[in-house]
């Protein structure tokens, strides 16, 4: 019963920052953004929100670790977007180098969870 | 001597292809950085090069993206579903699948399409007795055995035309 | 030709931001690492997969372009790779799989 009440607040929540970020007629906070990019922003600003709640009550150090990774590959999308209305490719550029250098991190995070050296 | 000269073609297509203008800086800067590269690395790339003269292996590598892509999406529409019911219905477990694919290659590319197939998570390979030890995340009222084949056996079909 | 070109972009770009929620919120209500592992190697893959071919196919056959099927390409082979080696270390170190969990073969054979 509690875990269905808990579910069903959530659902709501999630519906509704969803829909405000969707519907509501937000000021243009930049001058080149067309209305859809800037929603855009604001719901992968939710997931990397997501991310950092899970980095804050993961229980063991596997989780912060997943959700570190996750929050690597989703700044790769939030580059990729902002490379639209600007026109600027050096946007993507940043995104190659973010996601190797995040693929690297998160390979010498597992191996010092996994307690060997990293010579191995 | 070979190896290192299909490495080096194929970090200078790379190259032209992040730069993408063709111009003699553009060109003069690709050959450096790709010699560079194909000193230090070496033969780790292409370990078996006369496999890359074959044809036959390109036209069975063009039909195994489609599969893999539509497995891909499938996957991604099982999670979606599991992760938005209410009750959560998943019944995780680890299982242990024989593969027969015995290349480095292959068994890399064999774990990689397991991961990204619905449910299931390669987490470690026994490479001398060839076994996978796949997480799923919904175990279900299958027989382990007949379960286990179905999921690598749709891609192993077709990677072991690609690889032995 | 070009009304074509938006509609196609914009929708990837909308359906890669809907996989994406999906994964975060995936990771939010899963129980255990490895679950969670299952919603981000899968969704959060596809979703970001799915914002760079729309780039792609926005910008057409430019510098952009070019790069953001690279990027496509790259992050198709780094996040297996991640999502692997992580389950891996998370298992040596000692992460026990939930409750729910039916069998652990991989505990059977000693490793």
């Amino acid at each position: 019963m509690k875990k269905k009440v808990i579910y069903f607040i959530g659902f709501l929540v999630t519906i509704g920052i969803l829909s405000a970020i969707t519907f509501l007629p937000l000021p243009s906070l930049l001058a080149w953004q067309s209305g859809f990019l800037s929603r855009a922003f604001f719901v992968l600003t939710f997931c990397f929100s997501m991310c950092l709640l899970r980095i804050a009550l993961g229980p063991t150090l596997s989780d912060r670790a997943v959700a570190i990774d996750t929050l690597g590959i989703l700044i790769v999308g939030f580059c990729a977007i902002l490379s639209i209305p600007t026109g600027r490719d050096w946007y993507l550029d940043i995104a190659i180098a973010w996601a190797l250098q995040s693929f690297v991190g998160a390979l010498a995070l597992a191996k010092y969870l996994e307690g060997r050296g990293f010579d191995e | 001597m070979k190896p290192r000269l299909i490495l080096f073609v194929f970090m200078f297509i790379i190259w032209m292809f992040l730069g993408w203008n063709i111009n003699t800086h553009n060109v003069i800067a690709g050959l450096l950085v790709a010699g560079v590269i194909t000193l230090v690395m070496g033969n780790l790339f292409a370990s078996t090069p006369h496999y890359f003269g074959h044809g036959t292996k390109y036209l069975w590598f063009l039909w195994y993206v489609p599969v893999f892509a539509w497995e891909c999406l499938k996957a991604n529409i099982d999670v979606g579903r599991r992760i938005l019911s209410p009750s959560l219905p998943i019944n995780p477990g680890i299982i242990k699948v024989r593969t027969t694919i015995k290349s480095d290659i292959g068994l890399t590319i064999l774990a990689n399409s397991v991961t990204l197939t619905p449910g299931t998570l390669c987490v470690d390979m026994d490479i001398e007795k060839g076994f996978l030890y796949i997480h799923c995340i919904d175990v279900g009222s299958y027989d382990m055995d007949k379960y286990a084949l179905g999921i690598v056996d749709k891609f192993e079909r077709i990677l072991k035309k690609i690889f032995y | 030709m070009n009304d074509i070109q938006y509609i196609a972009g914009y929708a990837l770009i909308v359906i890669g931001m809907g996989f994406d929620v999906l994964g975060c919120v995936g990771l939010i209500r899963l129980p255990d690492a490895y679950n969670r592992l299952h919603a981000t190697t899968k969704c959060i893959t596809l979703g970001t997969c799915a914002i760079l071919f729309g780039t792609f196919i926005l910008k057409g056959f430019c510098v952009t372009g070019a790069k953001a099927i690279i990027c496509a390409v790259f992050i198709l082979a780094i996040s297996n790779v991640v999502g692997h080696a992580l389950a891996r270390s998370a298992h040596k170190s000692g992460v026990k799989l939930c409750e729910k969990s039916a069998i652990d073969k991989y505990k059977e054979d000693g490793n």
